[in-house]
Protein backbone atom coordinates (compact mmCIF):
# COMPACT_ATOMS: atom_id res chain seq x y z
CA UNK A 1 0.00 0.00 0.00
CA UNK A 2 1.62 3.21 -0.97
CA UNK A 3 1.70 6.46 0.79
CA UNK A 4 -0.52 9.24 -0.01
CA UNK A 5 0.96 12.88 0.38
CA UNK A 6 -0.63 16.10 0.25
CA UNK A 7 1.00 19.44 -0.96
CA UNK A 8 -0.81 22.05 0.69
CA UNK A 9 -0.21 25.82 2.15
CA UNK A 10 -3.57 27.60 2.29
CA UNK A 11 -1.84 30.37 0.17
CA UNK A 12 -1.19 30.52 -3.22
CA UNK A 13 1.81 31.10 -4.90
CA UNK A 14 4.30 29.62 -2.19
CA UNK A 15 5.61 27.14 -4.08
CA UNK A 16 3.27 23.85 -4.21
CA UNK A 17 3.16 22.86 -7.17
CA UNK A 18 7.31 23.37 -7.48
CA UNK A 19 7.35 21.28 -4.90
CA UNK A 20 5.56 18.62 -5.84
CA UNK A 21 7.23 17.96 -8.74
CA UNK A 22 10.94 18.16 -7.31
CA UNK A 23 10.09 15.72 -4.25
CA UNK A 24 7.60 13.60 -6.73
CA UNK A 25 10.95 13.55 -8.89
CA UNK A 26 13.57 13.36 -6.33
CA UNK A 27 11.40 10.05 -5.41
CA UNK A 28 11.31 8.51 -8.16
CA UNK A 29 14.40 8.77 -9.40
CA UNK A 30 15.42 5.99 -6.50
CA UNK A 31 12.83 3.93 -7.97
CA UNK A 32 9.80 4.05 -6.28
CA UNK A 33 6.48 4.08 -8.08
CA UNK A 34 5.55 8.09 -7.84
CA UNK A 35 2.34 9.44 -9.37
CA UNK A 36 2.33 13.17 -8.98
CA UNK A 37 -1.87 14.16 -9.19
CA UNK A 38 -2.96 17.70 -9.79
CA UNK A 39 -5.97 19.15 -7.76
CA UNK A 40 -5.53 22.61 -9.27
CA UNK A 41 -8.68 22.03 -11.51
CA UNK A 42 -9.32 24.79 -13.81
CA UNK A 43 -5.67 26.29 -13.27
CA UNK A 44 -3.96 22.99 -13.75
CA UNK A 45 -0.23 23.89 -13.93
CA UNK A 46 1.71 20.45 -12.89
CA UNK A 47 1.58 19.38 -16.36
CA UNK A 48 3.79 22.54 -17.31
CA UNK A 49 6.10 22.43 -14.96
CA UNK A 50 6.66 18.63 -15.57
CA UNK A 51 6.97 19.15 -19.32
CA UNK A 52 4.19 17.43 -20.03
CA UNK A 53 1.44 19.54 -21.30
CA UNK A 54 1.51 18.68 -24.81
CA UNK A 55 1.02 14.97 -23.84
CA UNK A 56 -2.56 15.29 -20.82
CA UNK A 57 -5.23 13.68 -23.20
CA UNK A 58 -7.74 12.90 -20.27
CA UNK A 59 -7.39 14.36 -16.80
CA UNK A 60 -8.71 13.25 -13.22
CA UNK A 61 -12.50 15.01 -14.16
CA UNK A 62 -12.07 12.33 -17.03
CA UNK A 63 -11.59 9.33 -14.82
CA UNK A 64 -13.67 10.39 -12.18
CA UNK A 65 -16.53 10.81 -14.59
CA UNK A 66 -15.81 7.53 -16.09
CA UNK A 67 -14.62 9.03 -19.60
CA UNK A 68 -11.26 7.84 -19.14
CA UNK A 69 -9.44 4.72 -17.57
CA UNK A 70 -6.77 5.68 -15.11
CA UNK A 71 -4.36 3.66 -17.10
CA UNK A 72 -5.16 5.94 -19.72
CA UNK A 73 -4.82 9.28 -17.95
CA UNK A 74 -1.87 8.62 -16.44
CA UNK A 75 1.43 10.46 -17.88
CA UNK A 76 4.71 8.35 -17.85
CA UNK A 77 7.69 10.89 -17.69
CA UNK A 78 9.97 10.60 -20.22
CA UNK A 79 13.17 11.07 -17.64
CA UNK A 80 12.42 8.85 -15.20
CA UNK A 81 10.30 5.88 -16.06
CA UNK A 82 8.69 4.98 -12.21
CA UNK A 83 7.14 9.02 -12.10
CA UNK A 84 3.76 9.48 -13.55
CA UNK A 85 1.23 12.27 -14.07
CA UNK A 86 -2.29 12.65 -13.34
CA UNK A 87 -3.55 15.86 -14.83
CA UNK A 88 -5.83 18.44 -13.52
CA UNK A 89 -8.73 19.45 -16.26
CA UNK A 90 -9.10 22.51 -17.36
CA UNK A 91 -12.95 22.60 -16.59
CA UNK A 92 -14.60 25.68 -15.05
CA UNK A 93 -16.83 23.32 -13.02
CA UNK A 94 -15.59 23.26 -9.14
CA UNK A 95 -17.91 20.54 -8.44
CA UNK A 96 -16.69 18.42 -11.27
CA UNK A 97 -14.81 16.50 -8.22
CA UNK A 98 -16.70 14.47 -6.32
CA UNK A 99 -15.84 12.99 -2.70
CA UNK A 100 -16.58 9.67 -3.45
CA UNK A 101 -14.87 9.76 -7.10
CA UNK A 102 -11.76 11.62 -5.39
CA UNK A 103 -11.35 8.67 -3.10
CA UNK A 104 -11.77 5.74 -5.68
CA UNK A 105 -8.86 6.96 -7.68
CA UNK A 106 -6.58 7.39 -5.03
CA UNK A 107 -7.60 3.79 -3.53
CA UNK A 108 -6.52 2.52 -6.87
CA UNK A 109 -3.14 4.58 -7.23
CA UNK A 110 -2.27 3.56 -3.75
CA UNK A 111 -2.93 0.04 -4.70
CA UNK A 112 -0.33 0.54 -7.61
CA UNK A 113 2.50 3.62 -6.39
CA UNK A 114 4.27 3.71 -3.48
CA UNK A 115 3.80 7.17 -3.68
CA UNK A 116 0.94 9.25 -4.46
CA UNK A 117 1.44 13.21 -4.23
CA UNK A 118 -1.27 15.52 -4.20
CA UNK A 119 -0.80 19.07 -5.47
CA UNK A 120 -3.57 20.67 -3.66
CA UNK A 121 -4.55 24.54 -4.80
CA UNK A 122 -4.29 27.10 -2.73
CA UNK A 123 -7.30 28.42 -0.65
CA UNK A 124 -8.94 26.50 2.45
CA UNK A 125 -12.04 25.35 0.38
CA UNK A 126 -13.90 22.59 -1.47
CA UNK A 127 -10.51 21.94 -3.54
CA UNK A 128 -8.01 21.98 -0.77
CA UNK A 129 -10.06 19.96 1.22
CA UNK A 130 -11.01 17.33 -1.72
CA UNK A 131 -6.89 17.34 -1.90
CA UNK A 132 -5.53 16.61 1.50
CA UNK A 133 -8.72 14.43 2.10
CA UNK A 134 -7.18 11.06 2.17
CA UNK A 135 -3.85 11.61 2.78
CA UNK A 136 -1.83 9.87 5.23
CA UNK A 137 0.99 12.77 5.47
CA UNK A 138 1.10 16.13 4.84
CA UNK A 139 4.06 18.54 3.48
CA UNK A 140 3.37 22.02 4.49
CA UNK A 141 4.51 24.12 2.04
CA UNK A 142 5.33 27.80 4.09
CA UNK A 143 7.39 31.02 2.97
CA UNK A 144 9.18 32.80 6.23
CA UNK A 145 6.16 35.91 5.93
CA UNK A 146 3.07 36.39 8.02
CA UNK A 147 0.63 35.63 6.12
CA UNK A 148 1.93 32.07 4.83
CA UNK A 149 2.91 31.27 8.15
CA UNK A 150 -0.52 32.14 9.32
CA UNK A 151 -2.52 30.24 6.51
CA UNK A 152 -0.19 27.25 7.08
CA UNK A 153 -1.74 27.13 10.48
CA UNK A 154 -5.33 27.27 9.20
CA UNK A 155 -4.29 24.97 6.84
CA UNK A 156 -2.73 22.62 10.21
CA UNK A 157 -6.30 23.17 11.97
CA UNK A 158 -8.01 21.50 8.69
CA UNK A 159 -5.60 18.85 8.15
CA UNK A 160 -6.05 17.91 12.10
CA UNK A 161 -10.31 18.02 11.50
CA UNK A 162 -11.27 17.57 7.97
CA UNK A 163 -9.08 14.29 6.52
CA UNK A 164 -10.33 11.05 6.68
CA UNK A 165 -7.56 10.33 8.79
CA UNK A 166 -8.55 12.69 11.48
CA UNK A 167 -12.06 11.62 11.61
CA UNK A 168 -11.22 7.76 12.45
CA UNK A 169 -9.03 9.49 15.37
CA UNK A 170 -5.36 8.60 13.38
CA UNK A 171 -2.95 10.68 12.94
CA UNK A 172 -1.73 12.42 9.54
CA UNK A 173 2.20 13.20 10.01
CA UNK A 174 2.99 16.87 9.09
CA UNK A 175 5.98 18.39 7.65
CA UNK A 176 6.72 21.84 7.27
CA UNK A 177 8.82 23.21 4.09
CA UNK A 178 10.01 26.46 4.38
CA UNK A 179 10.41 27.61 0.64
CA UNK A 180 12.11 30.52 -0.97
CA UNK A 181 14.24 30.80 1.86
CA UNK A 182 16.79 34.21 1.59
CA UNK A 183 19.43 33.82 4.07
CA UNK A 184 20.60 37.18 3.62
CA UNK A 185 17.38 38.96 4.66
CA UNK A 186 17.16 36.60 7.22
CA UNK A 187 20.72 37.70 8.61
CA UNK A 188 19.05 40.88 8.69
CA UNK A 189 16.43 39.94 10.66
CA UNK A 190 14.39 41.16 7.64
CA UNK A 191 11.94 37.88 7.09
CA UNK A 192 10.97 35.46 9.94
CA UNK A 193 13.82 32.41 11.11
CA UNK A 194 13.07 29.45 10.48
CA UNK A 195 13.47 28.98 14.67
CA UNK A 196 10.33 30.94 14.15
CA UNK A 197 8.32 29.45 12.13
CA UNK A 198 8.88 25.97 13.64
CA UNK A 199 8.14 27.51 16.99
CA UNK A 200 4.89 29.23 15.98
CA UNK A 201 3.74 26.54 14.02
CA UNK A 202 5.05 22.99 15.96
CA UNK A 203 5.20 20.69 13.08
CA UNK A 204 8.76 19.01 12.67
CA UNK A 205 10.99 20.43 9.20
CA UNK A 206 11.00 18.87 6.53
CA UNK A 207 14.12 21.10 4.72
CA UNK A 208 14.64 24.36 3.56
CA UNK A 209 14.57 25.52 -0.37
CA UNK A 210 16.29 28.76 -0.88
CA UNK A 211 15.08 31.47 -2.98
CA UNK A 212 16.71 30.66 -6.26
CA UNK A 213 16.91 31.58 -9.95
CA UNK A 214 17.18 27.38 -10.54
CA UNK A 215 13.59 26.92 -9.91
CA UNK A 216 12.47 29.37 -12.14
CA UNK A 217 14.71 27.92 -14.67
CA UNK A 218 13.91 24.37 -14.19
CA UNK A 219 9.70 25.36 -14.74
CA UNK A 220 10.89 27.64 -18.34
CA UNK A 221 12.50 24.27 -19.39
CA UNK A 222 9.15 22.04 -18.53
CA UNK A 223 12.12 19.84 -16.00
CA UNK A 224 11.52 19.14 -12.02
CA UNK A 225 14.50 21.26 -10.55
CA UNK A 226 15.26 17.64 -8.95
CA UNK A 227 16.08 16.40 -12.64
CA UNK A 228 17.76 19.66 -14.54
CA UNK A 229 20.91 20.08 -12.06
CA UNK A 230 20.64 18.29 -9.00
CA UNK A 231 23.78 20.06 -7.99
CA UNK A 232 22.12 23.39 -7.29
CA UNK A 233 20.97 24.32 -3.74
CA UNK A 234 17.32 24.30 -4.58
CA UNK A 235 17.81 20.76 -6.23
CA UNK A 236 20.38 19.99 -3.30
CA UNK A 237 17.76 21.10 -0.89
CA UNK A 238 14.74 19.00 -2.64
CA UNK A 239 16.82 16.07 -2.72
CA UNK A 240 17.41 16.10 1.02
CA UNK A 241 13.98 16.92 2.16
CA UNK A 242 12.67 13.94 -0.33
CA UNK A 243 15.41 11.56 1.78
CA UNK A 244 13.87 12.75 4.90
CA UNK A 245 10.39 11.83 4.00
CA UNK A 246 11.08 8.98 3.16
CA UNK A 247 12.31 8.61 6.83
CA UNK A 248 16.16 9.08 6.87
CA UNK A 249 17.08 10.98 9.51
CA UNK A 250 19.40 13.80 7.95
CA UNK A 251 19.79 16.43 10.07
CA UNK A 252 18.60 20.27 8.32
CA UNK A 253 20.95 23.00 7.96
CA UNK A 254 19.83 26.31 7.73
CA UNK A 255 21.30 28.18 5.15
CA UNK A 256 23.60 31.04 6.09
CA UNK A 257 25.00 34.39 5.07
CA UNK A 258 27.96 35.79 5.57
CA UNK A 259 27.20 39.26 6.86
CA UNK A 260 28.62 42.01 4.43
CA UNK A 261 30.70 44.35 5.01
CA UNK A 262 28.20 47.23 4.96
CA UNK A 263 25.62 45.39 7.33
CA UNK A 264 28.53 45.50 10.11
CA UNK A 265 29.35 48.68 9.70
CA UNK A 266 25.72 50.04 10.01
CA UNK A 267 25.53 47.19 13.11
CA UNK A 268 22.37 45.43 11.72
CA UNK A 269 21.75 42.44 13.74
CA UNK A 270 19.81 39.67 13.13
CA UNK A 271 17.15 39.21 16.31
CA UNK B 1 22.76 57.84 20.17
CA UNK B 2 25.40 57.05 18.20
CA UNK B 3 25.72 58.22 14.29
CA UNK B 4 25.40 54.60 13.29
CA UNK B 5 22.29 54.47 14.93
CA UNK B 6 20.85 57.35 12.38
CA UNK B 7 21.44 53.99 9.77
CA UNK B 8 20.09 51.03 11.91
CA UNK B 9 17.44 49.85 10.33
CA UNK B 10 15.19 48.12 13.81
CA UNK B 11 14.85 44.48 12.43
CA UNK B 12 11.27 43.46 11.99
CA UNK B 13 10.80 39.83 12.19
CA UNK B 14 10.60 40.25 16.29
CA UNK B 15 7.41 42.22 15.86
CA UNK B 16 6.11 39.55 12.71
CA UNK B 17 6.57 36.24 15.06
CA UNK B 18 5.39 38.60 18.21
CA UNK B 19 1.99 39.42 16.24
CA UNK B 20 1.37 36.14 14.91
CA UNK B 21 1.89 34.05 18.17
CA UNK B 22 -0.82 36.56 19.06
CA UNK B 23 -3.19 36.27 16.58
CA UNK B 24 -2.84 32.66 16.19
CA UNK B 25 -2.88 31.83 19.73
CA UNK B 26 -6.44 34.11 19.19
CA UNK B 27 -7.72 32.48 16.18
CA UNK B 28 -6.54 28.56 17.37
CA UNK B 29 -8.63 29.22 20.33
CA UNK B 30 -11.97 30.04 18.70
CA UNK B 31 -11.57 27.39 15.67
CA UNK B 32 -14.75 25.88 14.89
CA UNK B 33 -16.80 27.82 17.20
CA UNK B 34 -18.97 30.84 16.16
CA UNK B 35 -18.08 33.60 16.04
CA UNK B 36 -18.12 36.21 19.63
CA UNK B 37 -18.82 38.99 18.35
CA UNK B 38 -21.39 38.46 15.56
CA UNK B 39 -23.01 36.44 18.73
CA UNK B 40 -22.71 39.62 21.12
CA UNK B 41 -23.91 41.74 18.29
CA UNK B 42 -27.06 39.62 17.70
CA UNK B 43 -27.80 39.34 21.42
CA UNK B 44 -27.39 43.44 22.12
CA UNK B 45 -29.48 43.94 19.16
CA UNK B 46 -32.71 41.70 20.79
CA UNK B 47 -32.20 43.62 23.76
CA UNK B 48 -31.97 46.85 22.24
CA UNK B 49 -35.35 46.13 20.20
CA UNK B 50 -37.21 44.88 23.27
CA UNK B 51 -36.71 49.08 23.98
CA UNK B 52 -35.94 50.91 21.43
CA UNK B 53 -36.40 50.21 17.62
CA UNK B 54 -33.44 51.27 15.91
CA UNK B 55 -31.83 50.35 12.72
CA UNK B 56 -28.80 47.23 12.46
CA UNK B 57 -26.55 49.97 11.32
CA UNK B 58 -26.57 52.03 14.51
CA UNK B 59 -24.97 49.15 16.47
CA UNK B 60 -21.48 48.97 15.76
CA UNK B 61 -19.63 45.96 17.93
CA UNK B 62 -15.92 45.74 17.80
CA UNK B 63 -12.99 43.81 19.67
CA UNK B 64 -9.89 44.57 20.45
CA UNK B 65 -7.67 41.85 21.01
CA UNK B 66 -4.62 42.16 23.54
CA UNK B 67 -2.19 39.58 24.52
CA UNK B 68 -4.16 39.04 27.95
CA UNK B 69 -6.86 41.53 27.94
CA UNK B 70 -9.22 42.37 24.88
CA UNK B 71 -11.56 45.56 24.92
CA UNK B 72 -15.26 45.00 23.48
CA UNK B 73 -16.26 48.69 21.99
CA UNK B 74 -20.39 48.60 21.79
CA UNK B 75 -21.63 52.02 20.14
CA UNK B 76 -25.07 52.68 19.91
CA UNK B 77 -26.83 55.44 18.02
CA UNK B 78 -30.09 56.09 19.00
CA UNK B 79 -31.93 58.65 16.51
CA UNK B 80 -33.77 61.06 18.42
CA UNK B 81 -37.16 60.77 16.69
CA UNK B 82 -36.85 56.91 18.03
CA UNK B 83 -35.67 57.27 21.63
CA UNK B 84 -39.13 57.43 23.56
CA UNK B 85 -39.49 54.10 24.38
CA UNK B 86 -41.68 51.39 23.49
CA UNK B 87 -43.45 51.25 26.26
CA UNK B 88 -44.14 54.71 26.37
CA UNK B 89 -45.00 54.99 22.63
CA UNK B 90 -46.92 51.88 22.77
N1 LIG C 1 12.64 28.35 -4.20
C1 LIG C 1 12.17 29.21 -5.13
N2 LIG C 1 12.96 30.20 -5.63
C2 LIG C 1 12.48 31.06 -6.54
N3 LIG C 1 11.26 31.03 -7.06
C3 LIG C 1 10.42 30.07 -6.62
C4 LIG C 1 10.81 29.12 -5.63
N4 LIG C 1 9.76 28.29 -5.39
C5 LIG C 1 8.75 28.71 -6.18
N5 LIG C 1 9.14 29.78 -6.94
C6 LIG C 1 8.33 30.50 -7.90
O1 LIG C 1 7.15 30.96 -7.28
C7 LIG C 1 6.04 30.92 -8.18
C8 LIG C 1 4.90 30.11 -7.58
O2 LIG C 1 5.32 28.75 -7.45
P1 LIG C 1 4.29 27.55 -7.56
O3 LIG C 1 3.49 27.63 -8.79
O4 LIG C 1 5.04 26.29 -7.29
O5 LIG C 1 3.38 27.90 -6.30
P2 LIG C 1 1.96 27.26 -5.91
O6 LIG C 1 1.93 27.27 -4.41
O7 LIG C 1 1.76 25.97 -6.59
O8 LIG C 1 0.95 28.34 -6.49
P3 LIG C 1 -0.66 28.19 -6.60
O9 LIG C 1 -1.18 28.46 -5.21
O10 LIG C 1 -1.05 29.25 -7.56
O11 LIG C 1 -0.95 26.80 -7.06
C9 LIG C 1 6.58 30.33 -9.47
O12 LIG C 1 6.87 31.36 -10.34
C10 LIG C 1 7.84 29.62 -9.03
O13 LIG C 1 8.79 29.55 -10.08
MG1 LIG D 1 0.12 25.28 -7.79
Amino acid sequence: MGKVVVVTSGKGGVGKTTSTAALGAAVAKTGKKVALVDFDVGLRNLDLIMGAERRVVFDLVNVIQGTAKLSQALIRDKRVDTLFLLPASQTRDKDALTEDGVGEVIDKLRSVFDYVFCDSPAGIERGAQLAMRFADEAVIVTNPEVSSVRDSDRIIGLLDARTMRAEHGEQIAKHVLVTRYDAARAARGEMLSIDDVLEILSVPLLGIIPESQDVLRASNLGSPVTLTDPLNSAAKAYLEAARRLEGEDLPVVVPFERKGFLDRLLGRRAA
Amino acid sequence: MNVFDLFRRRSSAPVARERLQVLLAYERASRGQPDLVSILREEIMAVIAKHVQIDQDYLQVSMDRGETMSTLEIDIQIPNKSAVPLAIAG
